[in-house]
């Protein structure tokens, strides 16, 4: 019953979806303010009929409902709850629900807080978004219902996939799903704007704080993603150029770029027709994302390989969005004037210029590389997979400039640049402490440097001094002091913060990358191995019963200098129904300036088991820095200038709308 | 309108492309393994019927043959039996099973109850003649030619589609092959 609820929840919030997308468009035309307001309440009940379906395939799950077939698939009595839970998106069908959900959440998170908005943006923004919703609920409910029955029922279920058994598994997707699907609040009011054909700053401050939003959520789920492979995947990795890793990185470049692009756009009036583009190809890149997860186009360590029906579907409709978008554009972009004759270099809006070109030649870099085998296989030339390689090559020397200019974004002033003694002045100190830090570093943390690690770290140290050099000069402007601080606008806060969390990932991907010492050994009990000073004694080995899985466990005694100062546990795990394969959980010691790590491997015959053991200096900064760059993101959108913003215009706009027929008569 | 606004669409279309040929290649199990068109590895185990009994590389010669590499614990394999079942029913060619990874009474076990497809199966618990035909993962099928030589590989569970659209046709004409040289 709970699942035939769930089914026709999907099929009216498919229904009401299809009203939500024209009704409201129909009004826009013709003026008319009864179907405009139709969008309100139709993206509420939208919203709540999903949210039940949601809730119905999570009740499912909930009770092991094994004779609904996707339950059955990704469920077991012996999983426990949490992961059940998190099994409604643990495969295909039910990561649509979630995709399709956490629309819904967005649609509802724009249909509440946009009551400000003039109503013909917020009627065709609502509209726009149905639209994309009608897509994904006709995939699901066609090619891949989650709700599907099957009789008779397995007495057992299949089990989720053991990699997805993790605490990443709770947060990782949904985060990265809330980044993805956020930028079509974007991407709606981009079109909104391109079928009012206005776009002007009050546009601009209404589609910043959406977009820091999605933008935040997608780093954090980029972070968690890495951070999570890190600990499971048992070779010490974190990031792997996978085609679904890059399927999510190519619109954190493009939103990255767009959330700059916008500030130009609201400042000075410029780079309108871009920042549209940039908005239409930040979504259409999640979009594809989606397309190369969930279509089995192409081989990748998250494979889920797909009937190709669903890749039919999902290109199909991603052409139909992303192209209806692209003509619209090329029909009304022309009509976006500047509002402004012309953009110098040497001015912040010169400068951001050259960012977005960086980060969008980035994503075009790494979209190649991913195409690039499905090219390849698809003229016969064989199945290749392009790599780390290729990425590092291309990557660096793109990113390395973008880095530079970090430096000089809060320095340099709109429109002329400024005075370039005065830029001078205010850089100098962060650049002496850069180079000075940058070069001392590694020394200090690892005990060796080469003149690319010191040029990297240089580089990052800059980016995180010159941030800090904003608040600094607020702290002593004119007596301040904390006043100062506190006077600072939240998007201040926001940009320094972002800056700095980029400027500690580089330095932890820099270390991290160059002096990773790897040892891999065969132990027995009692014997010890050691790496970097370390020395990793392995205790005894034991059998651990988990709650669905058996486990070898290893216990390794950490020391150093004779002190023993932890124990590791690295686990191998056997999965009930899934026999044969082993899933290794790394044991890892954290520690702020370097991580001790060891998976297990199999034991040999001598007795002697098999383990990759680790020192991995600054390896964590990685996600500390992703972490900050999301705070950042939090705390520039939630800046109240855009409410007080909202307030104004809104207010503007009704005084016009009431003079308007004064002036008309 | 104006030609440099056109330029975003035409780079949709060039992708668009891209994906449709991925999608009409796009089966990822299609990995090309670098036995093919190569002799079968050179294996002896024992059969999990019949343990005085061997199952080697010699078993296979002198006629086409297909190999199915599946384990009792493996979940697709359940899937995948009806459709080995079918294949074993039109009598076209001898299917010979290697069971990976798992104990005989498991294996015994689950062909009683399901059916045995199988005119002999290898048992290979420690995996090593899976290692030497490069299996990643159960179920995979191999098809061996009357000189020995692995003329395809399917990883992943075979289906009536797979059954009746490649595997069967590739049956008959390495057969009437046969016919010709021998």
């Amino acid at each position: 019953m709970i699942p035939e609820l769930g089914h026709f929840a999907l099929v009216l919030a498919l229904c009401i979806a299809f009203a939500q997308a024209t009704l409201p468009l129909i009004g826009v035309k013709r003026g008319n303010d009864v179907l405009m307001g139709f969008a309100r309440p139709a993206a509420i009940a939208q919203f709540a009929f999903i949210a039940i379906a949601f809730g119905a395939l999570a009740y499912s799950f909930a009770i092991n409902d094994f004779t609904v077939a996707y339950v059955a698939a990704n469920s077991n009595t012996h999983l426990p709850l949490i992961y059940r839970l998190t099994a409604v998106w643990g495969a295909h069908e039910g990561s649509l629900l979630l995709w399709v959900t956490i629309l819904g959440c967005w649609t509802f998170a724009v249909a509440v807080f946009s009551r400000r908005l003039p109503q013909d943006v917020r009627a065709s923004v609502l509209s726009v978004m149905a639209w994309v919703s009608i897509g994904f609920l006709l995939f699901m409910l066609l090619t891949s219902n989650p709700f599907t029955r099957q009789f008779p029922a397995p007495m057992q279920g299949r089990d989720l996939n053991p990699l997805l058994q993790d605490p990443g598994m709770v947060s990782h997707p949904p985060t990265l799903y809330m980044g993805y699907v956020g930028f079509s609040v974007a991407f709606a009011f981009a079109i909104a704007a391109l079928i009012g054909g206005r776009l002007d700053a009050a546009w601009a401050r209404w589609t910043r704080p959406w977009t820091t939003a999605a933008w935040l959520f997608l780093t954090v789920g980029i972070t968690l993603g890495s951070w999570w492979s890190y600990r499971e995947l048992g070779w010490g990795g974190w990031w792997f150029w996978d085609p679904v890793e890059n399927a999510s990185f190519m619109p954190w470049l493009v939103g990255t770029a767009l959330i700059h692009s916008l500030s130009v756009t609201e400042k000075r009036g410029a780079f309108k027709s871009w920042t549209v583009l940039l908005a239409i190809c930040a979504f259409s890149l999640s979009l594809l994302g989606t397309f190369l997860v969930r279509s089995g186009v192409l081989v990748s360590v998250h494979a889920f390989s797909e009937d190709p029906k669903r890749g039919i579907f999902i290109l199909g409709f991603l052409s139909a969005v992303v192209g209806a978008a692209m003509l619209l554009y090329a029909v009304r972009a022309p009509l976006l004037k500047s509002d402004v004759a012309e953009v110098r270099w040497f001015s912040r809006e010169g400068l951001l210029l050259l960012n977005n070109v960086l980060l969008v030649v980035a994503a075009g870099a790494v979209l190649l590389g991913t195409l690039y085998p499905i090219v390849l296989s698809g003229f016969d030339f064989g199945k290749i997979s392009v790599g780390p390689p290729y990425f590092n090559t291309v990557f660096v020397p793109l990113f390395a400039p973008l880095v530079v200019l970090v430096g000089f974004a809060m320095v340099v002033r709109w429109r002329h640049g400024g005075n370039a003694r005065d830029v001078w002045r205010r850089l100098r100190l962060p650049l002496g402490l850069a180079v000075l830090v940058g070069v001392l570093l590694p020394w200090w943390g690892v005990g060796a440097s080469t003149l690319a690690v010191t040029a990297a770290l240089i580089m990052a140290l800059w980016a995180i001094f010159s941030a800090l050099a904003e608040p600094v000069r607020r702290f002593r402007h004119h007596g301040a002091g904390w006043a100062g601080l506190a006077r600072t606008p939240r998007g201040v806060w926001g940009m320094t913060l972002a800056h700095c969390g980029l400027g500690i990932t580089i330095i932890g991907i820099t270390l991290a990358s160059a002096y990773s010492i790897r040892h891999d050994v065969s132990l027995k009990p009692g014997q010890s191995a050691e790496v970097h000073g370390y020395t990793f004694r392995l205790e005894n080995t034991s059998q651990y019963h988990g709650p669905n899985y058996q486990a070898n466990t290893a216990d390794i005694a950490v020391g150093r200098d004779g002190h023993q100062y932890t124990v590791l546990h690295p686990q191998k795990r056997y999965y009930d129904g899934q026999m044969g394969n082993a899933y290794t959980e790394a044991g890892i010691d954290w520690h702020p300036t370097y991580d001790l790590y060891a998976s297990l491997g199999d034991r040999a015959p001598d007795g002697g088991w098999s383990m990759r053991l680790y020192y991995k200096p600054f390896v964590s900064w990685i996600w500390y820095g992703g972490l900050i760059m999301g705070l950042g993101g939090a705390l520039a959108a939630s800046d109240r200038r855009y409410r007080l913003a909202l307030r104004a215009s809104a207010r503007e706009r009704d005084l016009a709308a009431a003079l308007d027929p004064l002036l008309q008569s | 309108m104006r030609w440099p606004y056109l330029i975003p669409i035409g780079v949709l279309a060039l992708i668009g492309a891209v994906l449709a040929l991925g999608l009409r290649n796009g089966d990822p199990t299609r990995v090309p393994s670098p036995l093919i068109n190569k002799p079968a590895p050179a294996f002896s185990v024992t059969r999990v019927f019949k343990p005085k009994q061997h199952f080697s590389r010699a078993t296979l010669k002198g006629h086409v043959s297909v190999l199915n590499v599946w384990a009792s614990w493996c979940v697709s394999c359940k899937d995948e039996h009806p459709v080995l079942l079918a294949l074993a029913d039109r009598n076209l060619v001898p299917v010979y099973g290697l069971d990976y990874k798992d104990t005989r009474a498991a294996a015994r076990q689950w062909l009683q109850s399901r059916g045995d497809p199988y005119t002999a199966v290898g048992f290979d618990p420690d995996g090593s003649v899976g290692l030497n035909f490069g299996v990643y993962g159960v179920p995979e099928t191999y098809v061996i030619d009357a000189r020995g030589i692995i003329r395809r590989k399917f990883i992943g569970p075979l289906t009536p589609h797979k059954l009746n659209h490649t595997l069967i046709p590739l049956i008959e004409r390495l057969k009437a092959q046969q016919g010709q040289t021998g």
